[in-house]
């Protein structure tokens, strides 16, 4: 499984253009009385970094993740993804990018019940050009990835919680994106499986993946090679840490 | 850089892809779609039905009465009853020139016509015997007696069971013969003619010629007695005005409505307005009135069961999409455009609109040919009614789905997927 660092023929990418980069970016609710959720944030993020973004309650992860994820708009500030700017396309155009780069992973998985799991992944598929026909291999080439080979025809009901989400990535990363978002993605999994889930994230980032996990939970913050805390709004602190951390050797036996 | 829309990957969402996940949708609450396509059901359904039975109960009828109605004209005599001295005092009416007949034989589309009315007898005594008194068992006084001229006799479109029908020379010489009704033959007692049978009536013989089974222009004649005008006026006087004399007229297809504009005029060119012409009933308007009140109330009442349909439409697509926020938020962030989540409700409302309004003519056109089965009547049903149901419920759909598919598409993805 390889994931587009770049993406030829668009035009505008070369291999060193940033995943995402930031200038400037404020985000103001209107009021009143006004509320201002993100205040001139700078942030880039190269092309396979593995990112943590981290912060109490209020501090603008959300507000952050929807401009990430092209939910939202920024206020002022230019916002760019894949070296296109995004913060003033049509929202058509944002649709379309968000269902063709972008992956997102939720704390409450969100899979539809009364569907396989082969058809929740399928799912990503309907809104990304793919042929009817190369569909039902995809998803299911994507949920051998996340190790699931035994429970593609399985309800949502039947599978465990870190089973749900490994079924949500696989549908993340069916159409190959250039990022992966998750909000919380362990909010609701034991440990056991917030570990495998852990690993999993790490070995899909060192096949290239760039991954972004917004999350309360310090020792999933540690699995990334960069932190970012927040805090009213702004970044407060950006730290690197080696790139040769031991997630590394954890995530290579997958 | 170049325009957004080459650089960006667009996303896309086939007509397929938008049916399968309609249906799907559809298909994850079965109980609650077909409790909600019952509203659309009963109102498409009340509507085609009404339809049907309408049409179906006017082609009946039509059937039975179109022809024999079309070619029927009576003119009646409404001119100023004359009193008579010696007649005791009753108004008499005699409009009538005494070559009615030939006047308006002479009419382009007249088959036959002629006057006829019921003659008023004082204390008839009727019978086959000259002996019979007045009460008496072989006494049939209550028989109704008819005079007709020769034309009069065969415009009323009479069935010869024996015998034949006195003729014009009977009429011009006032000859005493009758014709007898089956009912009132059966009553005396006559059913064949060989022994030249005859009927008494006040005392006065008249010899049978003929028996009539059917008279369908003039039905009571059957239960009658008819002789010819001029013998009724020698014996028992000129018509009254209790019983007006009337003429009827057997026209051919179409030519109803200019006879009866016609035939005051050649009857009477001095005087046309002592006669008024009814043409036959217009059929449709007449059936008309009636079925339209009808039509009317089961309408109002189908299009009522129509309107609380699309409002359970736009229920449960309302309580759907607020059910599904997470789902939608969930298509929104794999690339759904807000446009393709409005397409999707609309769609879902839409079919559950087209489904009931094709249950609901189904049933409906089941309901027409069970009711004209068991009234033995043909089937009669526009197609286009039939056809045009589904589509009206259809539409309905989509209108009930409008303010659902609105705030679906509304709804701010990242809010609907941490809840």
């Amino acid at each position: 499984m390889r994931f587009r660092r770049a993406q030829p023929g668009t035009g505008t990418l070369t291999t060193d253009v940033p995943v995402i980069r930031m200038c400037g970016v404020g985000r103001t609710y209107p009021g009143p009385p006004p509320v201002h959720a993100l205040r001139d944030v700078d942030l880039e993020i190269e092309p396979g970094a593995y990112v943590a973004i981290t912060g109490p309650s209020g501090a603008g992860k959300s507000t952050l993740l929807n401009l990430l994820g092209l939910l939202d708009r920024p206020s002022n500030g230019t916002c760019e993804l894949d070296g296109i700017d995004v913060s003033r396309l049509p929202e058509r155009d944002r649709s379309g990018l968000r269902g063709a780069r972008i992956g997102f992973v939720f704390q409450s998985f969100h899979l539809l019940p009364h569907r396989t799991a082969l058809e929740n992944v399928m799912l990503a598929e309907i809104y990304n050009h793919r042929p009817h026909a190369a569909r039902a291999d995809a998803a299911a080439m994507a949920l051998i990835r996340v190790g699931l080979a035994h429970r593609i025809h399985a309800l949502p009901r039947t599978l465990s919680g870190g089973e749900r989400q490994r079924v949500a990535i696989a549908r993340a990363v069916v159409n190959m994106p250039r990022l992966l978002l998750c909000d919380e993605p362990t909010g609701n999994l034991d440990s056991v499986s917030t570990a495998t889930l852990l690993d999993l994230l790490g070995s899909l980032n060192d096949l290239g993946l760039t991954v972004i996990v917004i999350t309360h939970d310090p020792s999933v913050a540690a699995r990334a090679r960069r932190t970012i805390s927040m805090l009213d709004g702004r970044v407060v602190s950006d730290s690197q840490v080696a790139p040769d951390h031991p997630h590394n050797c954890t995530g290579a036996h997958r | 850089m170049r325009g957004g829309r080459t650089v960006a990957d667009q996303s896309s969402y086939c007509l397929r892809d938008l049916a399968t996940e309609s249906l799907a949708g559809l298909a994850q609450r079965p109980g609650r779609s077909v409790l909600t396509l019952l509203g659309t059901v009963l109102g498409t359904g009340a509507f085609v039905a009404v339809l049907g039975l309408a049409a179906t109960a006017n082609g009946q009828i039509g059937k039975q009465f179109s022809l024999l109605s079309a070619t029927t004209v009576t003119v009646n005599d409404v001119g100023v009853p004359q009193s008579s001295a010696n007649e005791g005092g009753n108004a008499y009416l005699d409009d009538f020139p005494a070559d009615a007949d030939m006047r308006v034989d002479r009419l382009n589309g007249v088959m036959q016509a002629g006057v006829w009315w019921r003659v008023q007898l004082n204390e008839s005594v009727i019978s086959t015997s000259p002996y019979a008194i007045a009460g008496s068992q072989n006494d049939n006084g209550g028989l109704p007696v008819y005079a007709a001229s020769a034309g009069a006799l065969r415009a009323m479109r009479p069935a010869v069971t024996t015998g034949e029908l006195f003729g014009s020379f009977d009429v011009r010489n006032a000859e005493p013969v009758v014709v007898l009704g089956a009912a009132a033959a059966s009553q005396l007692g006559i059913s064949n003619l060989t022994a030249e049978p005859v009927v008494f009536i006040n005392g006065l013989s008249f010899t049978v010629v003929g028996i009539i089974s059917n008279a369908q222009r003039v039905t009571e004649a059957l239960s009658g007695l008819i002789v010819p005008t001029t013998t009724a006026e020698n014996y028992f006087g000129l018509p009254q005005s209790i019983d007006p004399p009337q003429m009827v007229i057997w026209t051919r297809i179409g030519a109803a409505d200019q006879v009866a504009a016609e035939a005051p005029i050649a009857l009477r060119p001095d005087d046309p307005h002592v006669f008024q012409a009814v043409a036959p009933p217009d059929r449709w308007s007449i059936q008309g009135k009636v079925d339209a009140a009808l039509e009317e109330l089961f309408l109002s009442l189908a299009g009522l069961s129509l309107f609380i349909g699309a409002v359970g439409i736009a229920n449960t697509t309302l309580i759907a999409v607020l059910e599904r926020t997470g789902e939608i938020g969930l298509r929104r962030s794999l690339g759904a455009r807000p446009g393709h989540i409005t397409a999707q409700v609309l769609c879902e409302s839409g079919t559950l609109g087209l489904l009931g309004g094709l249950i609901g003519a189904s049933l409906a056109v089941l309901l027409v040919i069970a009711v004209a089965l068991a009234k033995q009547w043909t089937a009669i049903l526009d197609p286009a009614a039939a056809l045009f149901a589904p589509l009206v419920g259809a539409v309905l759909g989509v209108l009930a789905g409008l303010y659902p598919a609105v705030r679906a598409s509304r709804i701010e993805p990242l809010e609907a997927l941490r809840s």
